[in-house]
Parts: structure tokens; sequence; C-alpha cells
């Protein structure tokens, strides 16, 4: 299984699966990460605490630990 | 469009009650600003907006009140300015919502428009940005879109004010309208279990104000009202079964056990469709955008926080080093007001309370206005250019490490400017927790206000090169101090589990200078009013308290001396002892003499003890207390008479640094502790955050009060 946190700069990927919970599941889904989506990561923060992604024309800030929550596949 | 029919009885205008909604950072508040006249705060960041506003004006004759609800990204109730939003619409009166787009991110926008198209409330969309959609060749065909959503669509830019009659005729037009209905289509999975119910509903006639459709949606998307609703209900025992089965069909047909996932499916696969209909992207290249290259700079793995620590030290070089250009010269006109003024007063006493009282305090606040302007011009900045965000994601997880959240940093920045503001900017902290940690460490970023103490202190003990960047010292230690005392709360007081992180990074904007003039206009004529009313009585009072009582004694032993003086120097200095006596027998004399032995072993002598005490008003009337006290006490030395001479003259350099110690951390003022007490809800937050930073202040002071004399 790959998640989000586990893909590297530059590179894009399609969300298989949201494994967080209800809130925050509703909170990643406004922002556009459901299934089907594409994802590009743009940088990562010192220390890969924080990672910055792009989904559709939105950037979106997330912790590692919300990342490794996002089930993802290489496209 | 419909034209709008004069009004058959014109004394009679019309109310209409518009609700303004729209995904965070759309130019919502900015649109009312074109709309009307007003000045709301507008900034380039999620959640400049945190409370709802109403803005009322009139148009041909009709009265428009609109309201300004907080951004939120979907009828979630995430924070607390997202609640402000969703209790508005769901529980308020009004006639129709403007929903505000981002022109230039339709598909994401469309996911609350779709939402709100579900609602049952007349909706018209303002496809706001259109310019800048322009410039990135978008192309979006307003007409067709309004055709296949049922409502109108209206493209509008804020920022040029451009279609913004016609959006406010198709408000009118819209509110006209008897019937309304707009066209949001489901999957047929979703559209095959709608028919179902409300032809259920139909057969049973069921009375409700909503249409059947609405009240199926509802029901399908577990909207837990509508359920009470229909609970009470007759029909719930057969109607329950049915949705059971419906919710079920749902289920498999999305693949997935959650039913919100899978309308939120449902709204993005209609909103592609929209999308693709409506949008026609031209002359589209690959290559990267500006926001892109700029970001590969600003937010580098490594260079990112230095690039930061260079812009915030720049800024209080700027603070100091501009901003003492224009001083000497507010200095040399209040002198020149003062001798002026004081040469048409014959009465000593009325003299001495206009000159020593009302100008000397009102000028110690009013010679900073040029810092504070640099200082405001510096987070307006800030605030308008999107880079804001990109400090929240470098900090996030430095923040981390000391319990607070990444997102803490907008009200911590805004902190800088006042604490007020920044206390309401909280509430984009989802969680409780999160929020009380971060409402207790607002005050330990030093607000503008303090700026003036700061830059007094460093003028009177630093050379003017030095004193940028002992500024930057200063602010840098307090949010250093603010950290540490963070980790200590979040380890002690407001253990729990970590929040997650989930932020929009918004575009690079480049502010316009209209924007940042009326910001820092504003802001800065705030401070100017706060010097000419509250600090001006603040400053009279002072006078008094330090003249009164006269001690004639006191003063005829003196006057004795002085008269038998044979030097002139031998004189001035008796005068000055008279004064220093006087001043210790008055009122402000026996409080500061009563908690002198409290503040001794920080090294402060009665004058500054009454600064501080004076200054849990407001942080300005440290200065203008200092001021009152040092201009009666030692006016009389012409070399120094500055208060900046007058304090490296009195103070010494240990006291002074614990002086700005306590100034740094202690309660930031009257306004603000109110502000504080009912954004953390409860009186009890205020006497721990009381308690938590006089504490705090008094160790610290000590600390660094008996190091520094160590050292020096």
């Amino acid at each position: 299984m790959k998640t989000l946190l586990d893909c590297h700069k530059a590179c894009k990927v399609k969300v298989l699966k949201l494994n967080a919970k209800d809130e925050l599941k509703q909170r990643l889904i406004s922002f556009g990460i459901m299934k089907e989506a594409t994802i590009e990561v743009l940088e990562h923060a010192p220390g890969k605490s924080t990672i910055e992604i792009k989904v559709g024309k939105m950037r979106i800030a997330l912790r590692a630990q919300e990342a490794e929550l996002i089930e993802v596949e290489k496209i | 469009m419909k034209t709008i029919e004069p009004k058959a009885c014109p004394v009679v205008a019309k109310h209409i009650k518009v609700a303004l909604v729209g995904q965070p950072n759309v130019g919502k508040s900015m649109l009312i600003n074109s709309v009307s006249n007003a000045h709301l705060h507008v900034g380039n960041f999620s959640g400049v907006t945190v409370d709802k506003t109403e803005v009322l004006f009139d148009y041909k004759s009709y009265h428009f009140t609109v309201v300004d609800l907080p951004g939120t990204y979907a009828f979630t109730d995430y924070t607390i300015e997202e609640r402000v939003t969703h209790e508005y619409l769901c529980n308020y009166e009004y006639d129709l919502i403007i929903n505000v787009v981002d022109s230039t991110n339709l598909e994401k926008n469309l996911q609350l428009t779709s939402e709100l198209l579900t609602m049952n409330k007349k909706v018209v969309i303002a496809l706001n940005m259109s310019d800048e959609a322009e410039n990135e060749g978008i192309d979006i065909n307003a007409e067709y879109m309004s055709e296949l959503l049922g409502v109108r669509c209206i493209k509008v830019s804020a920022a040029t004010k451009m279609g913004i009659e016609e959006l406010i005729e198709s408000i009118i037009a819209t509110y006209e309208e008897e019937e309304y209905e707009t066209k949001l289509i489901f999957s047929e999975a979703v559209e095959e279990e709608i028919t179902r119910i409300v032809s259920y509903l139909e057969k049973h006639k069921h009375e409700a104000n909503n249409s059947y459709r609405n009240i199926a949606i509802n029901l399908l998307k577990n909207n837990k009202k509508t359920y009470a609703r229909l609970h009470e209900d007759p029909i719930w025992t057969e109607l329950q079964p049915i949705l059971i089965e419906a919710s079920k069909h749902i289920e498999l047909h999305h693949d997935s056990d959650d039913i919100k996932e899978a309308f939120a499916e449902e709204y993005a696969s209609f909103n592609r469709g929209i999308t693709t209909e409506v949008l026609e992207q031209k002359n589209f290249e690959a290559k990267a955008t500006l926001t892109d290259k700029i970001d590969r700079v600003l937010i580098h793995s490594f260079l990112g926080i230095p690039i930061f620590l260079f812009f915030m030290w720049g800024l209080f070089q700027l603070t100091f080093e501009i901003g003492a250009i224009p001083m000497d010269y507010i200095d040399m006109f209040f002198g020149w007001l003062g001798d002026t003024v004081g040469a048409t007063i014959t009465n000593d006493g009325i003299r001495s309370l206009v000159v020593d009282g009302i100008i000397a305090g009102v000028g110690a606040v009013v010679l900073f206005v040029p810092n504070i302007i640099i200082l405001f011009v510096g987070i307006a900045l800030l605030e308008s250019t999107g880079y804001m965000s990109r400090v929240a994601f470098l900090l996030d997880g430095f923040f981390h490490k000391f319990g607070l959240h990444g997102q803490s940093f907008i009200p911590l920045v805004t902190g800088f400017g006042c604490s007020i503001p920044a206390y309401m900017s909280a509430r984009i902290l989802k969680n409780d927790r999160d929020r009380l940690l971060t409402l207790f460490i607002i005050g330990f970023m030093s607000c503008g206000a303090r700026l003036p103490v700061y830059v007094l202190f460093a003028g009177a003990f630093f050379s003017p090169e030095m004193a940028g960047n002992v500024l930057f010292i200063i602010y840098i230690s307090g949010a250093i101090l603010g950290l540490i005392a963070a980790k200590i709360l979040k380890i002690t007081a407001f253990k729990g589990v970590d929040e997650p992180f989930v932020m929009e990074m918004p575009k690079y904007r480049l502010p316009s200078l209209k924007l940042i003039y009326h910001t820092v206009v504003t802001k800065t004529m705030m401070y100017l009013k706060k010097a000419g009313t509250f600090i001006a009585a603040a400053s009279m009072l002072i006078w008094f308290l330090s003249n009164y009582p006269h001690n004639l004694e006191v003063e005829e032993m003196y006057m004795i001396k002085i008269e038998s003086a044979v030097t002139e120097e031998e004189r001035i200095e008796q005068e000055n002892l008279l004064a220093e006596a006087l001043l210790e027998k008055s009122y402000l004399g026996r409080i500061g003499k009563f908690s002198e032995p409290l503040f001794e072993p920080l090294g402060f002598d009665w004058k500054m003890s009454v600064a501080l005490q004076t200054g849990l008003a407001a942080k300005e009337v440290v200065v203008s207390t200092l001021g009152v006290l040092y201009s009666l006490g030692a006016e009389v030395d012409e070399e120094n008479r500055s208060l900046a001479g007058a304090i490296s003259k009195n103070i010494s350099f240990a006291s002074a640094v614990a002086f700005i110690v306590v100034v740094m951390i202690y309660l930031p003022c009257f306004a603000a502790s109110i502000v504080f007490t009912r954004e953390a809800g409860h009186i009890k937050y205020f006497f721990y955050l009381l308690a938590f930073t006089s504490v705090t202040a008094y160790v610290m002071a000590f600390v660094v009060y008996n190091i520094t004399k160590m050292l020096v």
C-alpha cells in the first residue's frame, strides 16, 4: 500500500482511498481530495513534516500524519 | 435579463436581505466593498472574515442588507467560522444567497455551490475574479451556465468593479421571481431513489415548507433536522425501510459505506460536467505559473525559513531607520506646541495640565506614528500577498514541536499588529484546545502599541545603527518565549491529541496600493484617535494624580533654599529636588511608593512601577506616563529635554532590560482582555491569563535583571 507521504516531489498520483475518520475525511473531500482525484506533490517542508500538494488548481498544505491516510497509486 | 419596471408606489422601498456565501478567499468581503462603500478588512488567506458582518446600501428603490459570512469549503462545522456560516444559512431569515465563486478555480468552488443549490433558497452566482481568469485564458460561458444550473450567473470582478451593476440587477430580478427551481441533477441511482421518496410523500400528501425533492435529498444525505421532523410523523414507519433500501442502493453504486462521501462524489461529477460544458481553457500551456516559480524559492526546504527571518529583520530595520527620520520633527512640533500654548495660559495649574499633562502625554504617543505605519504596511503586505500561508506551511513542523498548530501562525502574526483582531482570528482553529492555547500565546507577540515602548528604550540605550537589530531581537525573543510557554501549557494545561493540518495555499497576488493604503490608514487613524481621546484623558488623570495634593511644607522648605542659592547651578539643582520631592508626595507618588517594594527586585524605581500599572489600560499609556512623569521631574535640564534622554539618564541598563521584558509579557491591554475573555468563552480563562502572564513576566524580568547586572 502506497500513501501520499511516500511520494517524491513532482510526483503525480491518483487517490484510491481515504483512511481518515469522519470529520477529517469531510474536510479532505471539501478540499477536493477524494477518490479518483489527481494529486501532484509540490514541495516538502524541512524534515518532511508538512507537504504541499496540488489538487486541480488548488494548492494545499498537509501534515505528514494526514498525508499518510491518503492511499494513492502512481499514474 | 428582465428589466425593472418603475415601482407603482415609490415611497415604499423594498428590503432585500442577501447572504454572501463562498469558499474562503474568493473575495467576498472585497465584493461587498465594491458594491457598497464599506471598508471591510480583506486579505489573501483563508479566514480573514471570521464573523458575520452586515453592510447596508441602497440601489434604486431597494434597501439592501448584505451579510458577509465567513468562507466555508463545504457545509460542515469544521471550524467556528464555518459553524457561523452554516448556522446562519440554516436558521436565519434572508431573501437570497449570493454565491461568490473564484472563476480561476471553478470546479472546486462549485463544490459549495452544488450544496447551496439543494437548499431550496434563491441563489445568484457571482463569478468573481473574471479579469484574472481572462488573463489566465479561462473563458466561462456565464449564460450557458445560468441555463444549466437554473440560477443567474454573473461575471464580476471585485477588484476592477466590473459587472457589479449587472449583479445587483440580477439580485433584484431573482428576488422578484415567483417560481424558482434549480437544476441540480444526480446520477441515475440517486435520482431513482429521490423519485421513489418523492412519490411516496406525494401519495401521503405530506405537509412541508420545502419541496418534496428537497426533503428527499436531505433524507438521503442523512440530514439530522429533516430526520427529526419526519420522525414525529406517522408515515415514518413506512418511510424508514424505503430509506434504508435507498442508502444501500446508493452506497453500492459508489462502492463506499459512507453516504456523505457518496454524495460528495455525486456533487463532484455534476460539477465536472458543468465545468466541461461552460469552461474553455484557451492557449493552455503546461508551463509553470508565476506562483509556482515564486514558491520554488520562498518555500524551499532549506532557504524558506532564512528568507522569512530576513524579511522580518528587514521590517524592523525599516521600522526603526525610516521611522526615526520624521520623529525629530514631531518631537520639535510638540515642543513648540507646548511652549506656544503654554505662553498663552497665565494660570500655573492649567498651564501645567495642558503642557505637562496633555501635550507631553499625547506627544509621547504620537511620536511613534511613523514606526507604527511602517509596521502596519509590513503586516498588510504579509496578509495581502499570500505569503502568510507559506510561512504557516514552513513553520508548521517547528510549531508542531511546541504543541501549536501551523495555522496558529495567522493569529500570531496578526498579534504583531494588535492583539484584538488576533484573538478573533484564532477562530480559524478547529479545535477548542488549540484555540485556547493560541489565545494564551498571542499576548507574547508584541503588538503595535508596545512598539513605542521598545523604540523609546532602544533609542535611549543603543546607537541608531543597533536599535533596529535590538527591535528585531525583542520581537523574536517575545515570539520564542511564546513558543516555550506554548510547550509548557501543552504538556500541562492543554493536553490532548494533535489536530489535523489541512490548509489552502492561495495564489500570490500583487496587492493593490489602494488596498494597502486603506488598511494602513484605517489602523493608523485608530491609533491617532486613541491618542487623542483615551490617551489624552489618561494623561490628564496621570497629571492630576502626580500634581496633587500640593505639599506646601515641602514647597516652602525648598523655596527658602532656592532663594538662598548663590550660584545658578545650585538654584537649578534645588529646583529639581523640589520637583522630585513634590512628585513623590503626590497621589501617584504614593501609589508608586506603595508598590515599589514589589518591583524593587526587578530594579524599577517608583515611576517605572507606576508606568507599568497604568499600562494595564493600554500599552501606549506606558510611554505617555513616562512622558508626564519625567517631564515634570527633569525638564529643567536643557540638554536632555527629550524623553529618551531623560530615560537613559535616570534608568540603569539592567532595569531597562527588565522593564522591556515585563512590557513584552504582561497583559496586552484592557480592551484586548475583554475580547480574550469573550473568545475564550469563560471569565475564568481571563484570570488564568492574568496569573500566567504576571507570574511569567515577574520571574523572567527578575532573572534577566540579575543576569544583566552581573554582565554589565
